[in-house]
């Protein structure tokens, strides 16, 4: 088992980009416009990583880890190692990305079947899928950094996928932009720490930490600098704008990148650099992610686009993650990074099989106005659509937190997490108190959701003849991912459906933090295990009762949605605008930029331009002027003509002597002959 | 008759007549018997030189080859002559002046 796991690293992080360069160059000639490279590349990719993962289960280690590196920059004392880290949370995470991306695939060839950019749509999923093991791979921060902005960018290509669309144009804008933001802290932040300790891996970096290199303040603002990183992949408040709109690209990119794996990017860094976040570093994390959660969650139960629902859905959710890595129960974090990622993917693509059948119907109906994404004009489809009726409704069980399923447990361990951290600071009660709102209320909108789509009367009874269930290709991961949202396959061995208890807990265990300050990670698990009853009776409580209030308004009808909506006032309104985030950043943000940079394009133009570097031209033409004349009748006229005249009137004189006859030479010798003898005579 | 300056005269002299010949003489044969003269000039002093000076034998050697010298050029210069005739049909030096400008 030596370095097979590296070498099969190697194979996993290459292969996608092979199938990127095949597709992006010779993709368009190959027959079916070359679908079957990607998806052959990412079958193996997959193949290798289902074996890594058997692999790891065979090993059962929790402290298992490989690593290699290899020296990418080297000049003297400045050295730059890159390099692979293969533990147990990388095996978990290469295994998710290759599943999901494999499904996206295969979903793909028919979502966007007879699309105009299909292979180049193929290609930029392999340079994700490229991007995103890099991540996984590092075991430093530097070629994070480098497959981090990868990651953005195969996430701009790709959400402007339909660029035509101007929605889709800004939108991709949009994400690359607010991504860039959270980035710079990124960057502050890994700089903060290579000049304190002079390495960018990361063991390098918790040893130096623990030998206390960096510290204090420093290393607070360190850990913020890279947790803006994951803010902005992981779309937390208040970089959380970019994500709904990267809803304007394909379905199943979506599922891929904007619900499982790219935005849990910023998870996945806040757990590998959590031994390095100071209590205070923490506290923000926490309240950061508290806040995204609630926040996000109170705009998602007044969206009417299905997609939009998940989206701000998504947000919330990694909120979640993030409360739970800043309360310390990192592990808990990356578990429901695992769960959610197959249960939220696996919406999207019911979501994505829904829209495709409406997009059908409404074509058969030769329907241009209606959106097919728009919930209200669903309904009713669950006799139409019975394979991906069951496949969300078991993901909706998960998210919402319903015993028996996968997210039920996840959750439970971040809210018991959430829950200790209050017991230990009363002061921080907030954090479980939005904690808990925020799992209530998942529960609602997504029954909302489920009940708008699948239940109910159809708002539209003439599409619904043409409502029909999707390919198979379609079907199949609805299928795989579906079955995924059980919580037995994350607690094997054990089978104990009110326990985290399993494969998971016992192969990632949390580690202790190497910042002074912090609890260990044997007292936060203490205290979890304390508040886990506790906090599983809450949780199923608000998430049956965020059921129950779904099933009251949407199916019973006994209270009106209309109504409360307008009993909500302006809060219905606020929710329904997303809090008018996107307006007041225009106005506050983007607006006064631009007019600072026209400001700035006019002094540079009006003052600098037109003044000093037209200036400068004036100056260098009149220089240039009398130069060019000096040179013309100066050197020109006078030295280089005057050498040629002179030499040409002396070879017109000297001409004259050259007569060509042989007797006059000899009269000249004889004559010269001559005049020596008498010269030589005196 | 035994002093070396009467043999210089004779050869300045024939030399002087040689030189002439060569200069003012159109014919290309007459150019080519002036030469000879300056050649045959020279002969004399050289064995003049052998006979009155210290030379021994060596200026009779180079009398010998001088007139190897100038049978092998009176040859050449011949046939070139010919040539000249042949091609331009007098034996005038200066017509022979295809090379000029």
């Amino acid at each position: 088992m030596d370095n097979i796991f590296i070498r099969y690293s190697v194979f996993i992080l290459f292969l996608p980009l092979l199938a990127f360069l095949i597709q992006i160059f010779v993709g368009k000639r190959l027959p079916r416009q070359g679908d079957w490279v990607s998806i052959s590349a990412i079958i193996i990719t997959l193949i290798l990583s289902i074996t890594m993962f058997v692999g790891m289960l065979i090993e059962y280690n929790p402290l298992f880890s490989q690593e290699a590196s290899f020296t990418w920059l080297d000049m003297g004392d400045f050295e730059i190692k890159l390099g692979f880290l293969v533990d147990n949370i990388t095996v978990i995470m290469l295994l998710v990305v290759a599943l999901i991306s494999t499904c996206t695939h295969i979903f793909s060839t028919q979502y966007l079947k007879g699309d105009i950019r299909y292979s180049r749509y193929f290609a930029y999923l392999g340079l994700f899928t490229f991007s995103m093991n890099g991540i996984v791979l590092s075991n430093n921060l530097m070629s994070m950094y480098m497959f981090w902005e990868l990651v953005g960018v195969s996430s701009y290509l790709l959400i402007g996928h339909w660029f035509e669309k101007d929605s889709a144009a800004d939108a991709s804008k949009k994400a690359f932009l607010t991504n860039r933001v959270g980035d710079i802290g990124f960057f502050i932040g890994i700089m903060l720490i290579y000049t304190a300790i002079g390495s960018f891996a990361f063991s390098d970096i918790f040893e130096g930490v623990s030998a206390g290199l960096i510290k204090g303040t420093t290393l607070t603002l360190a850990g913020v600098g890279l947790f803006l990183g994951a803010m902005g992949k992981s779309s937390q408040f208040p970089l959380h704008i970019w994500l709904p709109d990267a809803m304007e690209g394909p379905t199943p990119v979506s599922a891929l990148m904007h619900a499982a794996t790219m935005v849990a990017a910023g998870v996945y860094l806040s757990v590998r650099i959590f031994p390095i976040l100071t209590p205070d570093a923490l506290l923000i994390v926490a309240y950061v992610g508290a806040i995204t959660a609630i926040f996000a969650a109170t705009i998602a139960i007044t969206q009417n686009d299905i997609k939009k629902v998940l989206a701000y859905s998504t947000v919330s959710q990694l909120g979640f993650m993030i409360l739970a890595v800043g309360t310390g129960v990192y592990t808990a974090a990356f578990f429901h990074l695992l769960t959610h990622a197959m249960f939220k993917a696996n919406l999207f693509y019911g979501s994505g099989s829904v829209i495709h059948a409406m997009h059908h119907a409404l074509h058969e109906k030769h329907d241009h106005e209606t959106d097919p994404q728009d919930m209200r004009n669903m309904g009713d489809f669950r006799k139409r659509m019975p394979i991906t009726h069951w496949s969300m409704l078991l993901s909706t069980f998960a998210i919402a937190g319903i015993p028996l399923f996968s997210g039920f447990l996840s959750k439970d361990a971040i809210l018991a997490g959430a829950l200790s951290f209050a017991q230990h600071n009363p002061q921080h009660i907030l954090l479980p108190i939005f904690g808990f709102s925020a799992a209530a209320l998942t529960a609602f909108y997504m029954f909302r959701m489920m009940f708008l789509t699948f239940y109910g009367d159809s708002k539209k009874p003439e599409l619904l003849n043409d409502i029909h269930e999707s390919p198979k290709e379609m079907v199949g991961p609805l299928v795989l991912l579906g079955g995924l949202s059980f919580f037995i396959w994350y607690t094997l061995p054990y089978f104990n459906p009110m326990s985290t208890h399993g494969w998971f807990t016992d192969l990632i265990i949390p580690r202790d933090a190497v910042v002074p300050g912090n609890l260990t990670a044997h007292q936060i698990e203490e205290g979890a295990h304390h508040a886990h009853y506790l906090a599983m009776y809450i949780s199923i409580a608000v998430a049956f009762s965020g059921v129950f209030v779904a099933y009251l308004m949407y199916i019973k009808k006994i209270f009106s949605p209309e109504n409360w909506a307008k009993k909500a006032g302006f809060l219905y309104q606020w929710s329904l605008n997303k809090y008018y985030f996107d307006e007041n950043y225009n106005k506050f943000i983007y607006q006064p930029t631009l007019r600072l940079a026209r400001k700035i394009s006019w002094l540079d133009w009006e003052l600098y331009d037109k003044y000093f570097i037209n200036g400068f031209g004036r100056i260098t033409n009149v220089v240039s002027r009398i130069s060019g004349k000096l040179d013309y009748y100066g050197i020109d006229q006078v030295l280089v003509d005057g050498n040629g005249k002179f030499i040409n009137i002396f070879g017109n004189a000297l001409k004259k002597i050259q007569t060509g006859r042989l007797q006059n030479y000899v009269l000249y010798v004889t004559a010269g002959v001559i005049i020596l003898m008498i010269i030589q005579s005196f | 008759m035994d002093q070396l300056n009467n043999y210089l005269f004779i050869a300045a002299a024939l030399f002087s007549i040689g030189v002439f010949g060569v200069m003012t003489r159109r014919n290309g044969i007459a150019v080519l018997m002036g030469v000879e003269l300056i050649l045959n000039a020279a002969n004399i002093n050289f064995v003049a030189f052998s006979r009155f000076g210290g030379m021994n034998l060596d200026g009779h050697i180079f009398g010998l080859f001088v007139i190897v010298l100038a049978a092998a050029e009176a040859a050449v210069a011949l046939a070139i002559v010919i040539n000249i005739y042949n091609n331009l049909n007098t034996i005038n030096v200066d017509d022979a002046s295809a090379l000029k400008n």
